[in-house]
């Protein structure tokens, strides 16, 4: 079973590795990992995909929020959700497919951005079904590199990370965290 | 003014109201120890950094202060670890100071250098590295708010050569934390409250379970308010030793693995657990899955992971004990458990004959009459710090506390070696307390180089240790589980009477049992410290003993002959 838990963090060294450690210590292995800034100086953003059937990972907000520097965690797993995976592939290509393999990119709403003499490099962006379809469609011509940046994801709606994972667990809390629009 | 990191590092320490730093200076702690002499923190110099941690760790348990340690980069930060551990497991509020070498070496591989926030990573509550002299007066008084708010833990501050060399224009000024994503001050809500009221009140045999967090919270007068009101029984863990008054007829015992077999049977038929403070750690529930069956439980904790992670239960309530007890007292209509009360009374009744101090005396000298004797000469009042392993099950059977903050112990963690330097930690926080030692020939050996430390600082403490020539607890689960092979337990120790001679001071030894009591009543009368080696029966178990992941009403009883049970 795949979890999808998103994370708001303090934008600190050594931040990143203070969450992935929660994950490493209990043997946990992170199938995908994206971090980067959000609309809020100062505070990073963290989607971290991990595989698992352990019942534990229901542990894994509670440990998160141990940290210092962790400010909003959620599981979004059975959530509504809007998942996007950019990957970049390296292709082989001859002068007689390679007018096929743009076409294909074309069908999957791929984009080109590289052309040289017997390669292309194309980059899509979706949720990882799509991804990966385009991925094993262009196999067979010989993919010699390829680099995904890991899934982010956001809920659908009006929701968003900041809803208060204490307000759901039935605690109050004082301290109103406001954060500047 | 102009001020160094070193200065400014002092000055914020004071500013925080640190009366007292253990440590140990090295190459790249020299500009903060070079910085002391203008400051009016004492400081203690210790024999290993491990004694150091365990010094602030046992100073803050004494005191409910933060206890602060210092110490150099490299080995002298990597000595801190089993300490830090030690203070992290048993929610102990410390705060570690380490020189890192000048930032411009970081990543060099340069002498003495180590990833020592990398290494704490794991084991702090939370760890700083400052490269920038700007950063420590903010980040000094962060880690102490850290350290001691919330659940408590070990902070780490590690500071680079050249952060504490540089000099800059400086002038004290008040701070305000801002860390958004710490919350110490949950509290639960008026409904969860309500369900808490009609599940004590639907209690038929209730039982309260008191842990380190009533210490914490510094709740011990509402826990004796709720316990009298609703005429609940009392059990306490390792660590919540003290928080309840041992004397007062509500009061059990400690519970668990070597808890008494009348708590344990207490818990195990008990229809609503009250767990104040405590976290059901494995010492506590035996098999989690056979753990008070038929009790519905709720659980009141500072730290909401520990809500549902060992034992699931009915409510957990999160926030401050006191806050909580102090908002549920006024709703709870007062209560009586007679036959709960008489049917704990009975199982109580049916173990005293197996109490060491109850049977006959066949001429031998056990542990418990050592600790009875020193508990009935110190009127139960002294400051008792245990080490690991059998003399520390011993003294929390048998050395009755009434008051809080009198009991500690490394539990969590179960560190050998701790009990001398937290002994000293305790005296520095509470040096008008008698404080006793009490810990066993192994773990002794283990810190026995801080006896220099007590000299150098002049300082009164009684030690005494039960030496039977064994690891104890190691020989004894090699007796029950392992057919009596007892390899490696064995040991042999020095005469710890001419080690407290050989460090001017008085060591004195006691074989027989009619000595006990002449023995602890010198240590008391003399000035200075004195150890007692008590020469006790070689092969005696900590009973009663619940088997590792067995139920905790299935214990190992000890052995009773037919004279004792007539």
């Amino acid at each position: 079973m795949r979890h999808t838990f998103v994370a708001l963090v303090e934008d600190k060294p050594g931040v990143l590795n203070r969450v992935v450690s929660v994950f490493r210590r209990r043997t946990f292995n992170i199938e995908s990992l994206a971090v980067g800034q959000t609309n809020q100086p100062g505070i990073s953003r963290i989607t971290i995909v991990v595989d698992s059937d352990k019942t534990e990972v229901n542990r894994i907000i509670p440990y998160m929020y141990k940290l210092i520097n962790v400010i909003q965690v959620e599981d979004i797993t059975y959530k509504p959700r809007v998942t996007r995976d950019l990957v970049m592939v390296k292709v082989n290509t001859t002068s007689e497919n390679r007018s096929e393999i743009m076409k294909l990119a074309d069908v999957f709403r791929a984009h080109i951005v590289d052309v040289a003499n017997n390669s292309l490099i194309i980059e899509i962006t979706g949720d990882e079904e799509k991804v990966n379809s385009f991925v094993d469609v262009l196999r067979p011509y010989g993919i010699i590199e390829m680099v995904r940046t890991g899934i982010v994801a956001m809920e659908r709606g009006a929701e968003t990370i900041f809803n208060n994972y204490f307000e759901s667990q039935g605690f109050q809390m004082p301290v109103e965290f406001k954060f500047a629009s | 003014m102009k001020y160094s990191g070193a200065q400014i590092l002092w000055e914020c320490l004071e500013r925080e109201g640190v009366e007292v730093v253990f440590g140990y200076p090295g190459g790249a702690t020299l500009p903060i120890y070079d910085a002391l002499d203008s400051s009016t923190i004492h400081h203690v110099l210790v024999r290993h950094e491990q004694g150091a941690v365990h010094m602030a760790d046992g100073y803050a348990r004494a005191s409910g202060r933060v206890g602060v340690a210092l110490a150099t980069s490299g080995p002298g930060a990597t000595n801190l670890i089993t300490g830090i551990v030690t203070a992290l497991m048993d929610s102990s509020p410390v705060v570690c100071i380490t020189g890192q070498v000048a930032s411009p070496l970081i990543g060099y591989d340069a002498f003495q250098e180590t990833d020592v926030t990398g290494i704490t990573l794991p084991i702090t509550k939370h760890n700083y590295l400052i490269t920038d002299v700007h950063e420590i007066p903010s980040v000094v008084h962060e880690a102490f708010y850290i350290a001691g708010s919330g659940r408590p833990g070990p902070v780490l501050i590690d500071i680079t050569k050249d952060a504490q060399q540089e000099i800059i224009e400086w002038e004290y000024e008040e701070m305000t934390v801002h860390l958004p994503g710490y919350r110490p001050d949950l509290s639960p809500s008026s409904n969860d409250l309500a369900y808490a009221v009609q599940m004590i009140h639907a209690a038929k045999q209730p039982v309260i379970l008191v842990g380190q967090g009533v210490l914490n919270s510094g709740a011990m007068a509402e826990v004796f308010e709720f316990a009298t009101q609703t005429q609940s029984p009392v059990a306490s863990t390792l660590l919540g030793l003290g928080s309840f008054p041992a004397d007062h007829p509500l009061y059990l015992g400690m519970m668990g693995m070597h808890g008494e077999a009348w708590v344990n049977q207490t818990i195990q038929n008990s229809d609503l657990l009250l767990a104040f403070g405590m976290r059901f750690s494995d010492r506590v529930t035996g098999k989690i899955s056979t753990f008070a069956p038929k009790a519905k439980k709720i659980h009141i904790d500072i730290d909401p992971s520990e809500i549902n992670k060992n034992v699931t239960v009915d409510l957990g309530l999160v926030g401050d004990l006191k806050e909580i007890l102090g908002r549920l007292l006024p709703q709870i209509e007062p209560a009586e458990h007679p036959e709960w009360l008489s049917q704990i009374g009975s199982w109580k009744q049916e173990a005293a004959i197996r109490d060491i101090k109850n049977m006959q005396d066949n001429g031998h000298l056990h542990a418990a009459h050592v600790i009875h004797d020193i508990w009935r000469c110190t009127n139960g009042e002294a400051l008792v710090v245990s080490d690991v392993g059998q003399n520390q099950m011993w003294t929390a059977q048998y050395y009755r506390h009434n008051q809080p903050y009198t009991a500690i112990t490394s539990g969590g963690l179960g560190t050998m070696g701790f009990g001398l330097p937290a002994a000293i930690g305790a005296k520095f926080a509470r040096p008008e307390k008698e404080v006793w030692i009490i810990a066993g020939d192994g773990g002794f050996q283990m810190t026995q180089s801080e006896l220099s430390t007590i000299v150098q600082e002049g300082i009164k403490i009684n030690i005494a240790i039960i030496n039977n020539g064994y690891l104890g607890m190691v020989r004894q689960w090699q007796e029950f589980f392992y057919e009596n092979r007892y390899t490696s337990t064995p040991i042999i120790s020095p005469d710890f009477a001419k080690i407290a001679e050989a460090h001017g001071l008085t060591g004195i030894r006691v074989t027989k049992r009619e000595e006990v009591e002449a023995a602890v009543r010198k240590a008391q009368s003399l000035p200075e410290t004195v150890i007692i080696d008590f020469r006790v029966e070689k092969e005696d178990c900590v009973y009663p003993m619940v088997p590792s992941n067995a139920a905790i009403d299935t214990m190992i009883r000890r052995p009773v002959s037919q004279a004792d049970l007539k």
